[in-house]
């Protein structure tokens, strides 16, 4: 009996899952051009005055990012779920906590953080103050991991039911919130040129609270809808 | 025998199990016990609630019955759904599998899908495959598990009557070697070796 320790297994499922995201490459796609086509519709609905633009700047993008990020959550378990890998995965002998947080990360990979990385072209677009950039890319990074946490909690405890997708909006976005008002207040405070530290600071304290506690709850949501 | 002894072999004990769906009693007060060369056959109507026992038994199903399940032993779960990726080949379907087994060599895996009949098809994207090749990816699992308990629900579903023969080979082999093989199916085992069978209603027959 030699069950592969639990890094190992954690990065067996990252990999599985990452090698899954890539052979289905409009997944990884779908979120990023949304985030296109709804940043660039922006100017034509606000007006293209730059300095009005770059006023709206920050909460465009961050909104944007939030909703892009929404659309993906669902899906996090729910192929897993359908094909009886998720079944499968509770009977592991290996924490639930750790195995969703390797789920979560490689969710987190394929949709935030690339969000992230393309995140300082769609800010152009929309005029941001180009010393806000960095502040926008910390923010994302830190904000769109918890959004993959707490979205995660949202999918695991609507996998089981047929037509989650509402269910989950209705969920999570209460809790999605905190960080949009934190999100673009870092990109707003580095914008108008103050520090956005403090703001990045409660970002990543938020993020610290979503990885010790949102696998928790979502390890015991996927319990819940593999029972039912 | 002891009742000590008898408490170190026994790989899965059950007690008093029972469970109630949609108004309808299941099974009520089902124990047994399983050991090693046990092979259990469940037997039952459709709806009779054989999944449902197959899942309490796995720990799939943690709440909503009555009694206890105790598990003494690593176990291996196959259900209804073959937990087959289409994405992946059935080599990274078997080296990535979400089970959390042992990682297994190149070799070991090749054989044991070679051992299913799909010798050539180690590398093809298993959404080109069969329902029932996709079941003998799945299968595949018995020829790698070290396991001791092997839960199998419906394992016959959607194999060729060779494969069928197979399982029954790798049923007995893994029986002799002193696992316990727990099944559901419909189908008569066509196996010598001693089958008892579990009325959900009754028991051990």
């Amino acid at each position: 009996m030699s069950s592969p320790s639990v890094p190992a297994f954690c990065w067996r499922l990252l990999r599985r899952q990452l090698i899954l995201a890539i052979r289905r490459p409009i997944e990884i796609g779908n979120p990023l051009l949304f985030f296109a086509m709804v940043v660039s519709l922006f100017p034509l609905g606000l007006g293209p005055a730059p300095t009005q633009l770059a006023q709206f700047a920050p909460g465009i993008l961050w909104i944007v990012a939030l909703l892009s990020n929404l659309l993906t959550s669902d899906a996090v378990f729910r192929g897993d779920f359908d094909d009886g890998s998720l079944e499968q995965l509770l009977l592991a002998p290996q924490p639930l906590y750790l195995s969703v947080l390797a789920y979560i990360l490689a969710h987190w990979l394929v949709t935030g953080f690339l969000l992230a990385l393309v995140s300082p072209v769609f800010a152009l677009m929309v005029n941001l103050p180009a010393q806000a950039i960095p502040a926008l890319v910390a923010a994302l990074m830190l904000g769109t991991g918890v959004l993959s946490l707490v979205g995660g909690i949202g999918a695991a405890l609507t996998v089981g039911l047929k037509r989650g997708g509402m269910l989950v909006s209705l969920l999570v976005l209460p809790l999605y919130m905190p960080v949009l008002i934190f999100g673009a207040a870092a990109v707003n405070a580095a914008a108008i040129g103050t520090p956005a530290g403090p703001y990045l600071a409660i970002l990543g304290a938020m993020l610290s609270l979503a990885i010790a506690l949102g696998p928790l709850a979502i390890a015991a949501g996927l319990r819940i809808s593999v029972d039912a | 025998m002891t009742a000590a002894a008898v408490a170190g072999e026994t790989l899965l004990a059950v007690e008093s199990l029972s469970l109630e769906r949609g108004g309808r009693q299941l099974f009520d007060g089902l124990s047994f016990l399983v050991q090693p060369g046990h092979l259990i056959q469940v037997q039952g109507a459709n709806g009779a609630g054989k999944t449902s026992l197959m899942r309490i038994l796995a720990g799939l199903s943690r709440h909503g019955f009555e009694g206890s399940v105790k598990r003494t032993a690593e176990l291996l779960y196959l259900g209804h759904h073959s937990a087959v990726k289409g994405l992946l080949s059935p080599r990274e379907n078997l080296a990535w599998h979400p089970s959390g087994a042992e990682q297994y060599s190149d070799s070991a895996i090749e054989q044991a899908l070679a051992n299913v009949g799909l010798y050539g098809y180690e590398d093809v994207p298993s959404h080109a495959l069969s329902a029932g090749q996709h079941r003998r990816v799945n299968l595949a699992r018995l020829h790698l598990s070290s396991a001791a308990i092997w839960l199998l629900d419906e394992p016959f579903t959607a194999i060729d009557t060779e494969g069928v023969a197979s399982l029954e080979t790798v049923l007995q082999g893994h029986l002799e070697r002193g696992g316990a093989v727990i099944l559901s199916s419909h189908q008569v085992l066509n196996i010598s070796y001693r089958v008892h069978l579990l009325s959900l209603q009754e028991g051990l027959l």
